[in-house]
């Protein structure tokens, strides 16, 4: 049968989408449990997530949540750092631990077979971790290392400065690593002070996704984390302050950390926009997907498609539980710096209504964040992830389930709103990390004055 | 053991295509994946970076889609992205089930029809924006250049490895918009590619579908297979500066080619040696002795030969040559005394879970439709996967150890001390400055 080449095929209706089942338990020592039945292939997934994350660093201790993550895998019991990796192999686990500004979560995955030694062990590394202190000044040397080291990588350093730059001195304000100055001041009692307060039962979810009923996962997280021993009653637990604190009011500006010789610009432009709990979350994710989250946006065809100033611009919101910065990320060519500013700013200000989505703008935007969204939730670390993020923003469980509708729903009038009210140009920072000598005098047509120099963060 | 498996069904269409199916209805999605035998290894000196350059313009447009290839897609919910390496060129898409014939009108399109839809507007905002990909990856990186320079001392300027797939930047500056349709004409026809469908279709639907949209393709000539022979009869040290804080040191040797004999042991080698903290190498650099802040290896498998690395950052005040003193030592031990029961044992443990971990998506790179085709480009046999991971089961100390003893020689390998600008005396002795553009 010949192909009609004259048009694309039809595309059928959309798939039915459903959420699996999350089966709720809490444990008698109040760590909450959420067990998943997920039967593709025989693995198991735990996700510990515990509430608070570097945004709850206090000031002068910018890097402890992170050393605190860090410092769980490196010994419990009788089993040294080492023996704990070799242990986390021979069931063939994969561990992780993220440090996020709000949360602090460790994920281990293993073969369905090993699903109690997995368990068993997750638990002993988190809550008995041994806290030596010739590891804990192994792991701080190795991290002021690393910061020394991200010096050099102009992603990392417009991260820092960019972050600095829209939050001031707010514990958002840095990247979970923290400062030279903060990482050398730190001891191990601040480590051991802060898991002790943190590390509890009742500041925890743990997800379990495997190929199990979610009764028999329930018995499992219960057979490994029911000892886990809460705090005295009244013992303070902290889970973080960031979420209440107050934001600056910054007004437009530039600035440059310079880098003499890059062969690219690395520029962030934004500001501090919106909370993830905001009702406007579904029209923000649409307009992103128009201006910028997709490769199909109107900021990379004109970046990338149309000017070829770069391999790759987007935009997006990095989303916190307090306010959460939007930004526009690329790093382009040296010689397009200006221009590929302008074009940017051109983007971010017509969204807002001089240039509102056309129908097909806002159709593609939608079906590319609906219509895929099964493939999302393919394996089981996809799945107990997922289920970690309901948590961590207190969504319904049927938040999955409603999403779809929900985006489908975003107007055209909606998304302009949403756009105007979250993007506001008056107050963007504009920061580049680029060859300030070589594109000093363009920078002068934005009409900004003269950039402000900061030094490269350490 | 749990029994891990990757079934599949493969028919070859009459002008050469292979279409592979797997079925996996967890998701209601369809994994479209499509691989051209064509990388960077089949480029001249001169004309480096061009497979590669091609692979962008593939989603510029066709003749009967003549705009962008991510609209329509998008617009039905996929996710598609595509890849070069030395070897190969990939495409894929993961498409709601409801989609699958928009991917395969789509994949067919620009696989009959690409050239009428090509213009020198296009070729050029894709050669600039390829001049940034690579100024992104590796000009303005931190030892961005390191491989680079590496590769071109461990393969000879003719060899087709000399050069990394990214591609020189003067040769990308120089392309031509014509030599795209030669390059078109020699390498992307149904009997140069395989086709993988997997996930949530039935495997008679699938064939009948993959017929109905490439049957008609012309099938085109395979290209020849490209040869080629290296070696290095001495230990080359090389020096290179850079911006970065800290100096670090690169080893590498020549190693079997992909699925050859000792592939699998040396890998398992790279593990042992570098690769987590239970390795040796990261538990006396990084662990007891604090003299590197990171150390890594692994066996890099290619189509015409191998080559397996060392890499590792010194701590400040540490010196590269009391890292290549340990580095030295290590292998020294390991082709001796081989791994020991333990470490043979983690191995295996881990060689069974990654297998397993292997099987848990459809799509995207590294999915269960990439593995088949790699299997059936690489070997003719979409079903080695279980052969595959049989040469891990079946490696033992013995074989681990004789391997290392074969190919991790002192006397033939290129070590690379990377230092920071200005500061060539942190380099090994003996070491030759190079440069890199």
């Amino acid at each position: 049968m010949a192909v009609d080449r004259s048009q694309l095929p039809p595309v059928g209706a959309d798939p039915s989408f459903t959420f699996p089942a999350i089966v709720h338990h809490t444990l008698p020592n109040g760590l909450r449990v959420r067990a998943i039945e997920h039967r593709s292939v025989p693995v198991i997934t735990f996700v510990l997530q515990l509430a608070g994350g570097s945004g709850s660093d206090a000031t002068g201790q910018e890097g402890l949540a992170a050393l605190v993550a860090d410092m769980v895998d490196e010994g419990t019991g009788s089993l040294s750092a080492i023996d704990v990796s070799d242990a986390l192999a021979r069931i063939g686990a994969e561990y992780d631990v993220d440090v996020g500004a709000d949360a602090t979560t460790f994920t281990l995955t293993t073969l369905a077979r090993f699903a109690d030694r997995g368990a068993s062990l997750l638990a002993s590394l988190v809550t008995a971790p041994s806290m030596r202190e010739s590891d804990f000044d192994r792991i701080r040397q190795l991290r002021l290392d690393r910061l020394r080291q991200l010096k050099d990588l102009a992603p990392a350093v417009a991260e820092r400065a960019f972050l600095r730059l829209v939050y001031g001195a707010h514990a958002y304000g840095h990247l979970p690593i923290g400062t030279d100055d903060t990482l050398r001041r730190l001891q191990l009692a601040d480590v051991v002070e802060m898991h002790r307060a943190r590390f509890q039962p009742s500041a925890g979810t743990l997800v379990v996704t495997g190929a199990m009923s979610a009764a028999d996962l329930i018995e499992i997280a219960g057979r490994a984390f029911g000892s886990w021993q809460a705090a005295a009653a009244g013992a303070h637990v902290t889970t973080g302050m960031a979420v209440s604190a107050e934001f600056p009011d910054a007004s437009a500006r530039l600035a440059i950390v310079p880098r003499e010789g890059a062969a690219q610009s690395e520029l962030r432009i934004g500001h501090l926009s919106a909370r993830r709990d905001t009702p406007d979350y579904p029209a923000l994710l649409v307009m992103n997907a128009v201006l910028g989250g997709q490769f199909v946006s109107r900021v990379n065809l004109k970046l990338r498609e149309e000017k070829g100033y770069t391999y790759g611009a987007r935009t997006g919101f990095d989303w916190h539980k307090g306010l959460s910065p939007f930004s526009l990320q690329a790093s382009v060519h040296t010689a397009a710096t200006a221009e590929a500013i302008k074009d940017s700013l051109a983007e971010l200000d017509a969204i807002r209504g001089s240039r509102p989505p056309t129908h097909d703008e806002l159709t593609l935007a939608k079906a590319s964040l609906t219509r895929g969204y099964p493939r999302n939730f393919e394996t089981a670390q996809q799945v107990a992830r997922a289920v970690a993020q309901l948590a961590l923003y207190g969504l319904p469980d049927s938040y999955f389930a409603e999403f779809i509708p929900k985006a489908n729903a975003v107007s055209e009038a909606e998304l302009v709103q949403a756009a105007a009210r979250y993007l506001d140009p008056h107050r963007l920072t504009i920061l580049i990390v680029g060859d300030y000598s070589s594109i000093g005098a363009s920078l002068e047509t934005l009409e900004m004055g003269s950039p402000e120099v900061l030094p490269v963060p350490v | 053991m749990t029994p891990i498996e990757l079934p599949y069904s493969k028919r070859t269409l009459e002008n050469g295509l292979d279409v592979i199916v797997h079925e996996d209805h967890h998701v209601p999605v369809v994994a479209v994946n499509l691989w051209y035998h064509v990388g960077s290894k089949n480029e001249r000196p001169g004309r480096t970076g061009f497979a590669h350059l091609f692979e962008h313009l593939m989603f510029e447009g066709s003749e009967h889609h003549n705009s962008g290839y991510f609209p329509p897609l998008q617009q039905a919910g996929a996710l598609l992205n595509g890849s070069t390496n030395t070897d190969r060129t990939n495409y894929w898409e993961v498409v709601p089930t409801s989609a699958v014939d928009l991917a395969l009108w789509m994949e067919s399109d620009r696989m009959g029809y690409l050239l009428p839809a090509l213009t020198r507007e296009r070729f050029e905002t894709q050669r600039d924006v390829v001049l940034n990909e690579r100024r992104q990856n590796y000009e303005n990186r931190p030892y961005g250049f390191a491989l680079m320079a590496l590769l071109a001392a461990l393969y000879p300027p003719d060899h087709p490895y000399h050069w990394m797939t990214i591609g020189a930047a003067e040769d990308i500056r120089a392309m031509q918009f014509e030599d795209v349709r030669d390059f078109f004409r020699s390498y992307y026809h149904p009997s140069n590619a395989s086709l993988v469908l997997a996930g949530d279709i039935d495997t008679g639907r699938a064939f009948d579908l993959a017929t109905q949209y490439f049957g008609d393709i012309p099938g085109g000539v395979k290209p020849p297979r490209v040869s080629a022979e290296a070696s290095i009869g001495r230990e080359r040290r090389l020096l290179l500066e850079d911006r970065v804080e800290l100096p670090r040191l690169y080893i590498g040797w020549h190693s079997p080619a992909m699925f050859a004999d000792g592939d699998a042991e040396l890998d398992l080698a790279g593990d042992l040696l570098a690769n987590g903290k239970t390795s040796r190498l990261y538990r006396s650099l990084v662990y007891d002795q604090r003299l590197a802040v990171d150390v890594s290896g692994y066996q890099s498998s290619r189509e015409l030969g191998g080559f397996f690395l060392l890499v590792a950052t010194a701590a400040p005040g540490r010196s590269l040559s009391e890292i290549a003193a340990e580095i030295d030592k290590a292998i020294q031990a390991l082709v001796e005394d081989g791994p020991s029961p333990a470490e043979m044992e983690r191995a295996e443990a881990q060689a069974e879970a990654h297998f397993l971990y292997r099987l848990q998506t459809v799509g995207g790179f590294g999915g269960k439709s990439d593995q088949l085709n790699a299997y059936n480009v690489m070997r003719g046999n979409p079903g080695y996967f279980a052969q595959d991971l049989a040469r891990y089961q079946s490696a033992t100390a013995e074989t681990v150890r004789a391997t290392a003893r074969r190919w991790l020689r002192y006397d033939a390998r290129v070590v690379l001390s990377l230092v920071p600008r200005g500061q060539q005396v942190l380099a090994l002795p003996g070491s030759e400055s190079v440069s890199v553009t």
